[in-house]
C-alpha cells in the first residue's frame, strides 16, 4: 500500500482512554467503541484494499450529541471521520488511527412525509432505498438510485454527491435534495433549506453536497419525491463493435431524447453477466445497450420506436423490446447483478469511475483495451454510457504478489486517459483517498488551493476527514499568504478548458 | 466612474491583483438594480468577454464566455432543437432595460430559473464547469464539462447565485438539453385559491409530467395578454410539454383528472404565456416595488392572502405555487416586515426592485440566521480576503 496518510499524533493517541470516557459522557455509554474486535468492523469502507482500525467509534443519537462530540473534538484537537453505512468506493470513510469515527447509523428515521409539497425529512443513517419504501404505495419515489442503494445511507448520498442508473434523466444527489441539518466542526448546528428552493444566500445546499465528510456532519435531509412515471420500457440492443454501440448512444441523445437510463456493457461483462445470472443477453456481439424510456405511455412507445430505429441506423444486430415489466426488470438484473458477476470469474476486482464526452467512449474502450496487454490484466466494461460515466472492472488476483499495485497503477492511467479526453477523474464514487493523488492531473496548484480554502470557511483546523480529497495538506494560514500575482501565475497563458 | 472592459482572463487577473479598492462587478448590467445599492465605484464589465467558444449538441454542452447574451445562446441552441432547460428570465425589462440583452454570466451569478425550476432545476444546476478569477487576482477553474462529476467540491453551486461577490467567472460550460417538440398549457379558470392548490398538487403528483404550474389571480389576468384571460377570473395555468402524441394524450387525461371550466393554449401561445411568468413581464411596465417568495408549495395561499393585506399590492405565483412574484406600491419597513413574517416558517423573500434608497433601508436578500451569515462571512473571506468583489451587494456586514 503506498498510500500515505496524515502522520498519526502519538500526543492524541496516548489519551486514548480518557477521550473514551469523555465521549461517554457526551453519548450514552454503550456507544462509545474501543474494543479492538469491534473497531475492525469499522477498519474500512467499500474500497477494501485500504484498512485502518479507528481510534474511537463513537455512535451518537441525536442532533445535539454530534454537536458536543464536534465541539468536544475542535476544542481538544482530535481528528473526525464521519461515517454513514461504509458502503463508499473512495475510501471516504477509512479511518485514522488517531481520530474518531463519527457513524451515523443510530440515525435512522424518517421524520416526516409531506406529499403535498413532495418530500421527505430524513434522518441521514437511512437508506437510500427505505426512502423510495416509505413513499411508493403513495405512487411516488426518490429518484437517485445508486447501485448499493439497499444498504447506502442518504447521509452517505449527499456527502459523495451519489448518482445511479437513473441519473440522466432526473439527476443526481444534489439535484434532489432540498434541505440539510448539519453541524459545523465547532459545533454549530446550521440549517440550509427546507421545503422550499434555492434558500437565500450562497448554495451551502449546492456546496456540502458531494464534500466527503470533509466540510460538516450532516445530521437531517429534506428530499424530494417524484410521482413514479406512469410506463416503462426498456430495448436490448447487441451492436458488432464497440463504436457501433457508442455511435448508438450518441445518436439517441443528439436526436433529443433523453432516455431514464442507458447502459452499455462490452464484450467480457456481457459474458460473466449471462454465465451468472441468464438474462438472456446475446452472447454473438461485441456490446450492448439496455436503454430504458419512461414516462406517458404513448411517448414511451413513440420513443422506443425511434430509438429502435436509431439502433438499426447505427449497426445494431440485435434488439428486444421489453414486452413487460418481467422482462423489463430482466434486462436490468444482468446490469444491476455486473459486479458480483465479475466477483465470479476473478477472485478480486477493481472498479473504477470516471466520466468521459460520450463520444469518446469507442476511442477509451480502445484505449483500455491496449492497457490490458501492458498491465497483464484484463478488464470488463460497464457503464452508465448515457452520461459518459464510465466503470471498467480491473479482474485481478490480490493473492498474487504484484497484482494489486498493477490493479491500481492500471486504474490510475484509466482515469488520466478520462481528463485527457476531456473528461473528469470521478462520476458518483467520490474522490476520497483512492483518487486523492490523481487530482493533479485535473486541477492545479491554484485550482486546489482555492477548494482548501472554502474548508478553511467551514474546518480552519482541518479536522474533519483530513488526509481525504486533497493531495497536500495545507494549514489554513499558509493557504491565506499563498498568493500568486497578476500575470505571473505559472499558468497565466494556459487556456482553462 | 470608471468603466473598465475586460478583454480577457489575464487583463482580469492584472485588473484585480492592481485593484486598490472595491470594484462592482457587471456582465452586461442589465441587473444592475438587484441587490444592495452599489456605491459609485469603478465597474468591472465583463460585456466585452463575450462568445460562444464550443458547442457540442451531441455532447448536450456549451462553452461561453460570460458577456455573451442569453439571446443569442437561446437562438444557437434552438438551430439543433436544444435549449437551455432552466428558462433564465429575462428581467431586463423589469429594470427598465432592452430585452434580450442580459448576459449568461449575470444569469448564473443570480441563479435565476424559470417555470420549469421544480422539474428542471435552477441555473445552479446548469453550470457545469467555470474558469473564474478569484478576489485574490488568481486564476482558477472548477467542475468540467461533463454531467456526472464529483470531482472536488462543487464550486459550481457556490458561483451560481454568489452575484459576482466571490470570483469572476471568464468561460462557462454550460448544459444544454433537447427542446420540447410541442408545448400545451391547461388554463384552469374561476379557481379560488383553495381549489387552484388542490389542483396544481394534484397535477404535480400525478404522472403526467407536468413542467410549469401557477396561479395568476383575477386582477392580473389582463396582464398575460391572452384575449381569453380578460373576463375577470382567476387562472391556474398548467404546462404539458412532450411528443405531439404525447402532450395530446396527457392534455385528455389531466382533463379528466381536474374537470370544471379550462381552456388550452397551444405551443406559440403557450411559449408567450410562460415567458410572462418567468420574465414577470406583468411588473415590468409599472414602478411598484416587486418581491420574489420562495416557499413551500402549500404555503403560497398564505402568502398570497399576505400580499392581499397591503393596498395595492398584487401577486402571481410560479412554481407549483411555491414562488410569488408580488408587486408592492410602497417597499417600506411595514410591508417588508409582512412579507418576511410570511417566510418565516420557512423561505425566503427577496426585494428584487426597487429605488435605491429602498433597497439600501431594507435588506433586499433574506437575512441569515447568524451562524449561516458568519459562514457566508468567512467564505467570501476565503475567496476575496481583500473586499473586492462586490463588496456589500449580497450583505451590508460583508462590506
Amino acid at each position: 500500500m503506498t498510500l500515505c496518510m496524515p502522520a498519526a499524533d502519538p500526543a492524541v493517541m496516548v489519551r486514548r482512554a480518557s477521550i473514551a470516557e469523555a465521549l461517554r459522557g457526551l453519548v450514552p455509554p454503550a456507544n462509545v467503541i474501543t474494543e479492538e474486535e469491534t473497531l475492525r468492523a469499522y477498519d474500512s469502507d467499500g474500497l477494501t484494499a485500504y484498512r485502518q482500525p479507528p481510534m474511537i467509534v463513537v455512535l451518537p443519537e441525536t442532533t445535539a450529541q454530534v454537536s458536543a462530540i464536534l465541539k468536544y473534538c475542535a476544542r481538544e484537537g482530535i481528528k473526525v471521520v464521519p461515517r454513514g453505512s461504509g458502503t463508499g468506493l473512495s475510501g471516504g470513510a477509512l479511518p485514522l488511527a488517531d481520530g474518531i469515527t463519527l457513524g451515523l447509523g443510530k440515525f435512522k428515521r424518517i421524520l416526516e412525509i409531506d406529499y403535498p409539497n413532495r418530500c421527505i425529512r430524513a434522518q441521514p443513517g437511512v437508506t437510500n432505498l427505505a426512502l423510495t419504501q416509505a413513499v411508493q404505495h403513495a405512487g411516488f419515489y426518490y429518484a437517485p438510485d445508486p447501485s448499493s442503494q439497499i444498504a447506502c445511507s442518504i447521509g452517505g448520498n449527499v456527502a459523495e454527491n451519489s448518482g445511479g442508473v437513473h441519473c440522466l434523466k432526473y439527476g443526481v444527489t444534489s439535484n434532489n435534495i432540498l434541505g440539510l441539518e448539519a453541524v459545523l466542526i465547532d459545533g454549530t448546528v446550521v440549517t440550509i433549506g427546507g421545503k422550499h428552493l434555492d434558500a437565500g444566500g450562497y448554495d451551502l445546499l449546492g456546496v456540502m453536497t458531494g464534500s466527503e465528510g470533509l466540510l460538516a456532519v450532516i445530521t437531517e435531509v429534506t428530499v424530494r419525491i417524484l410521482p413514479k412515471p406512469t410506463a416503462a420500457k426498456a430495448l436490448l440492443l447487441g451492436f458488432p463493435s464497440n463504436e457501433a454501440a457508442g455511435i448508438c448512444v450518441s445518436a439517441v441523445i443528439a436526436g433529443g431524447i433523453i432516455p431514464a437510463g442507458m447502459e452499455m456493457m462490452d464484450r467480457p461483462a456481457i459474458h460473466a453477466v449471462e454465465n451468472f445470472v441468464h438474462a438472456g443477453y446475446p452472447l454473438d456481439v461485441e456490446a450492448i445497450l439496455i436503454v430504458e424510456l419512461d414516462g406517458p405511455p404513448s411517448e414511451v412507445e413513440e420513443l422506443i420506436a425511434r430509438v429502435a430505429a436509431l439502433a438499426r441506423e447505427a449497426g445494431a444486430c440485435y434488439c428486444r423490446i421489453s414486452a413487460n415489466e418481467a422482462e423489463r426488470l430482466a434486462f436490468w438484473s444482468g446490469r444491476k447483478n455486473a459486479f458480483p458477476a465479475a466477483g465470479r470469474i476473478s477472485p478480486d476486482y477493481y472498479c473504477m469511475d470516471g466520466t468521459i464526452p460520450r463520444g469518446a467512449l469507442a476511442k477509451v474502450l480502445a484505449r483500455i483495451r491496449e492497457m490490458e496487454t501492458r498491465f497483464g490484466l484484463s478488464v470488463a466494461n460497464v457503464f452508465h454510457a448515457g452520461d459518459g460515466n464510465l466503470h471498467p472492472l480491473i479482474l485481478y488476483d490480490a493473492n498474487k504478489p504484484g497484482e494489486l499495485a498493477r490493479a491500481e497503477a492500471f486504474g490510475a492511467e484509466i482515469l488520466k486517459l478520462c481528463v485527457e479526453v476531456g473528461g473528469v477523474l470521478t462520476g458518483e464514487h467520490g474522490v476520497g483517498v483512492e483518487k486523492r493523488d490523481l487530482m493533479p492531473a485535473m486541477f492545479n496548484d491554484i485550482d486546489l488551493a482555492q477548494q482548501q480554502r472554502l474548508k478553511c470557511a467551514f474546518d480552519p483546523e482541518g479536522l474533519l476527514n483530513p488526509g481525504k480529497v486533497f493531495p497536500t495538506l495545507h494549514r489554513c494560514a499558509e493557504l491565506g499568504r499563498m498568493h500568486v500575482h497578476g500575470g505571473k501565475t505559472a499558468f497565466a497563458g494556459l487556456p482553462r478548458f | 466612474m470608471t468603466n473598465i472592459s475586460i478583454a480577457s482572463e489575464a487583463h482580469l487577473v492584472e485588473a484585480i491583483a492592481s485593484a486598490t479598492g472595491p470594484l462592482n462587478v457587471e456582465g452586461r448590467g442589465t441587473k444592475r438594480g438587484f441587490g444592495r445599492p452599489a456605491p459609485s465605484r469603478p465597474t468591472l464589465s465583463l460585456a466585452g468577454l463575450a462568445g460562444v467558444t464550443a458547442y457540442e449538441p451531441a455532447e448536450l454542452v456549451l462553452d461561453v464566455k460570460p458577456g455573451t447574451t442569453v439571446a443569442e445562446i437561446t437562438r444557437l441552441l434552438a438551430e439543433r432543437n436544444q435549449e437551455l432547460a432552466f428558462e433564465p428570465p429575462d428581467l431586463g425589462p423589469l429594470f427598465g432595460m432592452a430585452p434580450d440583452s442580459g448576459s449568461i454570466g449575470g444569469a448564473i451569478a443570480c441563479n435565476l430559473a424559470g417555470p420549469r425550476r421544480f422539474k428542471a432545476g435552477g441555473a445552479r444546476d446548469h453550470l457545469l464547469g467555470f474558469s473564474a478569477v478569484s478576489g485574490r487576482g488568481e486564476a482558477f477553474k472548477a467542475g468540467g464539462r461533463v454531467v456526472k462529476n464529483v470531482t472536488g467540491y462543487d464550486l459550481c453551486k457556490l458561483m451560481a447565485g454568489s452575484f459576482g461577490t466571490l470570483a469572476v467567472m471568464t468561460a462557462l460550460s454550460i448544459k444544454a438539453l433537447p427542446a420540447p417538440e410541442k408545448v400545451r398549457t391547461l388554463l384552469l379558470l374561476g379557481l379560488d385559491r383553495t381549489a387552484a392548490w388542490e389542483a396544481m398538487v394534484k397535477a404535480l403528483s400525478s404522472g403526467h409530467e407536468v413542467s410549469g404550474a401557477g396561479f395568476v389571480p383575477a386582477s392580473l389576468a389582463p396582464a398575460f395578454g391572452e384575449e381569453r384571460l380578460s373576463s375577470g377570473v382567476t387562472v391556474t395555468a398548467l404546462r404539458l410539454e412532450g411528443t405531439a402524441r404525447s402532450v395530446a394524450d396527457r392534455m385528455t387525461a389531466l382533463r379528466a383528472l381536474l374537470g370544471g371550466r379550462s381552456e388550452e393554449l397551444h405551443t406559440a401561445n403557450s411559449r408567450t404565456f410562460w415567458k410572462r411568468v418567468g420574465d414577470v413581464q406583468p411588473f415590468a411596465g409599472d414602478n411598484r416595488a416587486v418581491w420574489r417568495i420562495s416557499v413551500p408549495p402549500t404555503r403560497g395561499p398564505d402568502i398570497a392572502e399576505i400580499v392581499e393585506s397591503i393596498p395595492g399590492a398584487d401577486a402571481y405565483f410560479d412554481w407549483g405555487g411555491a414562488l410569488a412574484w408580488a408587486a408592492v406600491p410602497n417597499a417600506d419597513a411595514k410591508s417588508a416586515e409582512a412579507i418576511r413574517t410570511g417566510v418565516a416558517a420557512g423561505g425566503h423573500a427577496t426585494l428584487v426592485r426597487a429605488p435605491d434608497e429602498i433597497r439600501a433601508a431594507v435588506a433586499p436578500f433574506q437575512p441569515l440566521p447568524p451562524s449561516l451569515a458568519a459562514l457566508e462571512l468567512r467564505i467570501k473571506q476565503q475567496f476575496d480576503p481583500r473586499g473586492i468583489l462586490n463588496p456589500g451587494r449580497m450583505w451590508a456586514e460583508t462590506g
